[in-house]
């Protein structure tokens, strides 16, 4: 017996968000415009941005925050929400750094890398298997359990760097993270195959299906004959072995690991899923749009650079833009009920 | 067999409603409507859903406003309009299905709550608190712990919980939704036995319930409601639960036995000396192909836990299952589902389906693996499968992406047939399937049950209902208090021995 | 209804209790192990120290309570000492009255405005303060530039030592000022959630919303007053933290609304509402800082601090969650009539 009005403080599932849940094509023209707009505002504003070097800009700088948001992206349609990303994907890049200093730094071969690059992956894998084991069988709240470990990493990082830089890297994972390879930038390419993965992951796979239904109802799910404690594992496994690319990524491009390194983007990956058309409580949720969201945000935050905005005022519009597509959602879930009557 | 209540001396109706109406945009919810309640009496009210009984009660506690032309009567006094306010003053409590009871605060602060409201800030006098609460259960003659988290009790306690909070009120009315639900016999009797005490006291109780057997036999009089519209106010003694149907739905139902033999079957289930302490104990029973076997009793059973054992997912301590003779280590419900067990649940909003996802996802669920081409779900099978069944069920959808919510119960159910049908089973349990389907929807569930057994599937029906069982079982079993007290051939046995034996 | 054997104070706390053992357990350890800790001084500064976050924790305790969360405080409270800082120069200095009371009304200022997010937007509480904490966070660097205020009014970084006490070696144990504002804070949260109607209704709210708005509970009222507490609190706090540091430093708290809200779960407060108490605040906040403390002593690098606590809290959280508790309620019911 709700009325569908009751302050969703933590409490499950309103029957408000329907409306919003819209229909594929609805929602990618949505985005398709918004994207449009952006880009024509940008462009009256500077000159330069309508160049090749602002698409550079953004193609480049798109992948990290990209992965990231796949990352967040399964977490949030299971119902739950993984805070530990940016934190994740520090430690990772740590692991990959520490293992090249430990062959030799900017002498360090390739073997090295490669070595380096599998238990960043490792890593990344583990610390969401831990979350994901923790949320399944104890049945705690993602936010805890996700905010403990991001509290829990990022105080290894901190140990492991004693709050420095780390930095001296061989040459060749340059390319990795500046270069183009058939004319696209190398960290978009890699973006792109996790995008087709996860989109084909979500849409046809058992997994991604589970994934949606545990986020609407864990409980009928299990009943359904669906093992929702191993789907939950591997969700949050997943997310980390994502985040451990993005960690990779940011290492290539950025020649040094800091902890810290990215924290701003937590916030960002949120933004892109709702905006995206992601619901809140889960259950719902399209990568496709995901990623037109994201890029949309890019745009902006590649804009706003160009403009010369301040990084801190760009902070402050993140936090902006993410109540305004709350809201927005809201009135359109009002607009929603009031049409049906 | 109605509840005798002292017969009130002072006429006088504590509340009384003369030509309510009711309209949501376009559609009539209630449609001049007469109700009144004398004091001390219980009453119930019954209808199918939809009847407008929960608008009904709305209407009273002031939540809905009827359209104008309807006179409100309390105590004799003639009242414009009812609001929440003038409800409560009227003395009108609604105790509500899920009792609005705040489980992580005290017995004593949950009856007590009342102190506790309000706008301005005030101290809280926890001694006083306690004193109200001690004195309300006592009332009630319940002994329950008032420091005790409410957390910590069962259903029926919180049940006594909340009609203390509606003393505490003072009620003169209290409507309670739906109370025996989730009660066994012995909470149910405890129930009534409060029930009686307040109707001494003069406070009268109105149950909603579409419990038939117990809406006879609690109540003095009932209020019977179809289609918005009232049918009469009946007396209870007397009325039978299929003459009480008809009224609900102004049909009447050729009910007969449809019990065969199926000595020659091959059997399906074998059940052995399954026990789970605190549950069930020395539970054996067989199922043959084609068989539909009743399983009946009081709540608290152990009938549905013995379900979940069969499905796999409440580990039994000792007994052995097997299908088709081939025993089972049931370590979870996945196993049960890969040895051709399907469960349709009693819950069905809450457990048997995902509301909002869509009818097509809901009925795929179990059967992934069909539908999946070489590693990825192929939207063309996934269209076929779901085509297949919507039409060899006859359900009624609007389009196979919209939300299960949207359909109605009776049609909700059918895709919950559906997609256990889909894995093709060999035995499928069936857990109360027409709570919450409208008695109308009930014989078209029962048509496909009864078609699934002529095709071969082995059927277990588990249902509180008796003359459910009797009419669409080839055998009853009765289980009490965890075991199985009683097998039954419903071609030899007439419908009232057999619910005399289950209710004795 | 027969009553249970088992104590009433473990039945009805068992986090509490459980976090005095184990407390007790590291103190025990600790005094062993180090001469410095069971001493007069150490056991001052560990008050000293922990009052800032004991402020914050009641003040979250309370939106925990509601059924809420909050991550943005302790920007909040940032933006407080730097509003104060500049209200206060403007006023020429002040005292502590119109400190705390500055601090106070900024705060709640803050603390509304996730209210009214949450609210009138139905916005789930972990978005808004996300949203809010970029958002305050961004304008704070924004206008500040990221620069430090100094010059500070005199009372406001005077050290005020409220009780010394000479030990045995010669050394001071001072007990200073934030001490006392800190009980005053514990103590006021404790009347107000445990003895007046608004907090019982606050309880009850976060327990079971729609059964709130059934009863007439004002929703409204209590979104603000939860946020606006956590607010009030916030301000209070980081008006005492500059005490402390004596300079106002843009980001000094950043990244303590983790460890706050750590140490508030581990004392028993729960995310979905209706549940948590002062004492297990208190005892939540004094486990961490003593745990810190103990590490410092033994000559634990400060940076292993985080991981250690971190992995204490994820331990913590396993361990302390609902199923557990429910498998155990379950038995219990199993064993009832």
């Amino acid at each position: 017996m709700t009325d569908g009005l009751s302050p969703p403080m933590m409490n499950g599932k309103r029957a408000g968000w329907r409306a919003f849940d819209a229909k594929p094509g609805a929602e990618a023209i949505g985005l398709g415009l918004a994207l449009l707009a952006v880009i024509a505002v940008f462009s009256l504003l500077s000159p330069r941005f309508l160049t090749l070097a602002t698409f550079d800009s953004i193609a480049f700088q798109l992948p990290e925050l990209g992965l990231l948001t796949l990352a967040m992206l399964m977490p949030i349609i299971s119902g739950g929400i993984n805070l530990a990303i940016t934190f994740t994907a520090n430690i990772c890049g740590l692991t990959l750094a520490w293992v090249l200093h430990a062959n030799g730094g900017s002498d360090a071969g390739i073997l090295a890398f490669l070595l380096g690059a599998i238990l960043a992956i490792g890593v990344g894998t583990g610390s969401g298997l831990v979350t994901g084991l923790v949320i399944a069988y104890t049945g705690a709240h993602p936010i805890l359990v996700s905010l403990s470990m991001m509290i829990f990493l990022r105080g290894l990082g901190e140990f492991l760097t004693r709050g420095g830089d780390i930095s001296g890297f061989p040459d060749f994972i340059q390319p990795l993270g500046h270069g183009s390879l058939i004319g696209l930038p190398v960290p978009l390419l890699i973006l792109m195959v996790a995008v087709a993965i996860w989109h084909v992951m979500m849409s046809r796979t058992r997994l991604g299906f589970s994934t949606y239904m545990i986020g609407s109802n864990i409980e009928a799910a299990r009943y359904s004959g669906i093992n929702t404690k191993k789907v939950l594992v591997l969700i949050y496994a997943l997310s980390g072995a994502m985040c451990a690319i993005a960690g990779i990524i940011m290492v290539a491009r950025f020649n040094s690991v800091r902890v810290g390194h990215g924290e701003s983007y937590l916030l960002i990956t949120v933004l892109a899923c709702f905006l995206g058309g992601v619901n809140p409580f889960g259950g719902f949720g399209r990568v496709l749009s995901v990623v037109l969201a994201l890029i949309i945000l890019q745009v902006l935050s590649s804009g706003l650079n160009l403009l010369g905005a301040n990084q801190h005022l760009a902070t402050a519009l993140w936090g902006l833009l993410l109540v305004g597509v709350m809201i927005l959602r809201w009135v359109s879930g009002r607009l929603g009920l009031i049409m049906r009557r | 067999m109605a509840v005798a209540a002292p017969q009130p001396q002072d006429p006088t109706p504590v509340l009384s409603l003369q030509n309510v109406s009711v309209t949501f945009g376009g559609v009539k919810a209630l449609q001049d409507v007469s109700f009144e309640v004398l004091p001390g009496e219980v009453q119930c009210i019954a209808g199918e859903n939809g009847s407008g009984k929960s608008t009904l009660i709305k209407v009273i506690t002031g939540i809905y406003q009827p359209a104008p032309g309807c006179r409100f009567t309390v105590a004799g006094q003639s009242v414009q309009t009812m609001s929440p306010a003038q409800a409560r003053s009227a003395g009108v409590v609604v105790i509500w299905q899920d009792l609005a009871l705040f489980n992580e605060m005290s017995v004593a602060e949950n009856i007590g709550i009342e102190a506790v409201l309000g706008a301005t800030p005030r101290l809280v006098d926890h001694a006083a608190i306690r004193r109200t609460a001690e004195n309300a259960l006592a009332r009630l003659g319940a002994d329950i712990d008032v420091d005790a988290r409410l957390s910590e009790f069962a259903i029926a306690q919180r049940q006594i919980v909340a009609i203390a909070r509606a003393l505490v009120r003072e009620a003169k009315v209290i409507f309670m939704d739906e109370p025996t639900s989730s009660l066994t016999r012995t909470e149910t009797n405890r129930l009534l036995d409060i029930v009686r005490t307040l109707s001494a006291q003069g406070i009268a109780i109105v149950f909603v319930s579409h419990r038939l057997a117990e809406v006879l036999e609690i109540s003095k009089r009932v209020t019977v409601l179809r289609d918005g519209r009232l049918v009469g106010v009946f007396e209870s003694a007397g009325m039978s639960q299929s003459r009480l149907t008809e009224l609900m739905t102004g049909k009447t139902f050729d009910q007969s036995v449809k019990a065969a033999d199926h000595a020659v079957s091959p059997v399906v289930l074998s059940v052995n000396g399954l026990s789970r302490r605190g549950d069930y104990a020395e539970i054996s029973l067989t199922i043959r192909k084609g068989e539909t076997v009743g399983l009946t009793g009081l709540l608290g059973a152990g009938r549905t836990e013995l379900a979940l054992s069969i499905f796999g997912m409440l580990q039994p301590d000792s007994g052995a299952i097997s299908i088709d003779g081939v025993p089972l280590q049931l370590r979870s419900n996945r196993d049960a589902i890969r040895a051709g067990i399907g469960y349709l649940s009693e819950d069905r909003l809450s457990l048997g389906l995902i509301q909002p996802q869509s009818i097509e996802d809901n009925l795929v669920l179990p059967v992934l693996d069909r539908i999946i081409g070489r590693r990825l779900i192929s939207t063309r099978k996934k269209a076929a499968l779901v085509a297949r069944w919507v039409s060899d069920l006859a359900i009624r959808v609007g389009r196979p992406v919209d939300p299960v919510s949207t359909l109605s119960g009776g049609n909700q159910q059918r895709v919950a047939i559906a997609k256990w049908l889909a894995a093709g089973p060999k035995l499928i349990i069936l857990d109360s399937p027409t709570v919450g389907v409208d008695v109308g929807a009930r014989a078209g569930i029962f048509e496909i049950v009864q078609r699934l057994a002529h095709e071969g599937l082995a059927i277990l029906l588990i249902s509180d209902e008796v003359p459910e069982v009797y009419f669409n079982a080839d055998r009853v079993l009765h289980m009490a208090e965890g075991r199985i007290v009683g097998e039954y051939d419903p071609r030899r046995i007439a419908l009232t021995e057999l619910e005399a034996a289950v209710y004795a | 209804m027969p009553k249970h054997v088992v104590p009433r104070l473990l039945r009805a706390h068992p986090t509490e209790t459980w976090l005095v053992i184990v407390l007790a357990v590291i103190c025990a350890g600790l005094s062993l192990t180090t001469t410095q800790f069971l001493t007069v001084a150490n056991v001052f500064n560990l008050l000293n120290t922990s009052s800032v976050n004991l402020i914050f924790a009641v003040g979250l305790l309370v939106v925990l309570i509601a059924g809420g969360i909050d991550i943005s405080f302790a920007v909040a409270a940032s933006v407080v000492q730097y509003v104060a800082a500049l209200a206060l120069a403007g006023i020429g200095g002040g005292g502590w009255l119109s400190g705390l009371a500055i601090a106070a009304l900024a705060g709640m200022t803050l603390g509304a405005v996730n209210a009214a997010l949450i609210h009138y937007f139905r916005i789930i509480s972990i978005v808004v303060t996300i949203a809010t904490f970029n958002i305050f966070f961004g304008l704070l660097m924004f206008f500040t530039h990221g620069v430090s205020i100094y010059s500070l009014p005199e009372w406001w970084t005077r050290r005020a030592v409220l009780f010394e006490y000479q030990q045995a070696n010669g050394t001071w144990a001072e007990l200073t000022l934030p001490v006392l504002i800190m009980s005053v804070c514990v103590i006021a949260t404790w009347v107000l959630i445990r003895h007046t109607t608004t907090g019982r209704q606050l309880y009850a709210f976060g327990d079971h919303p729609e059964g709130a708005k059934r009863l007439g509970i004002n929703i409204a009222a209590m979104h603000f007053i939860a946020f606006g507490w956590l607010g009030l609190m916030a301000g209070i706090g980081g008006l005492v933290q500059v005490h402390y540091a004596q300079e106002v430093v843009p980001n000094a708290l950043i990244g303590r609304e983790l460890d706050v809200l750590a140490a508030v779960v581990l004392g028993g407060a729960r995310l979905g509402g209706g549940r948590g108490t002062v004492l297990g605040c208190i005892l939540g906040v004094f486990l961490v800082s003593v745990t810190q403390n103990g590490l410092n002593l033994l000559g634990v690098s400060p940076y292993a601090f985080k991981m250690i606590v971190g992995a204490i809290i994820l331990a913590a959280i396993s361990l302390s969650s609902a199923p557990l508790g429910q498998m155990l309620a379950r038995g219990r019911q199993r064993w009832q009539s």
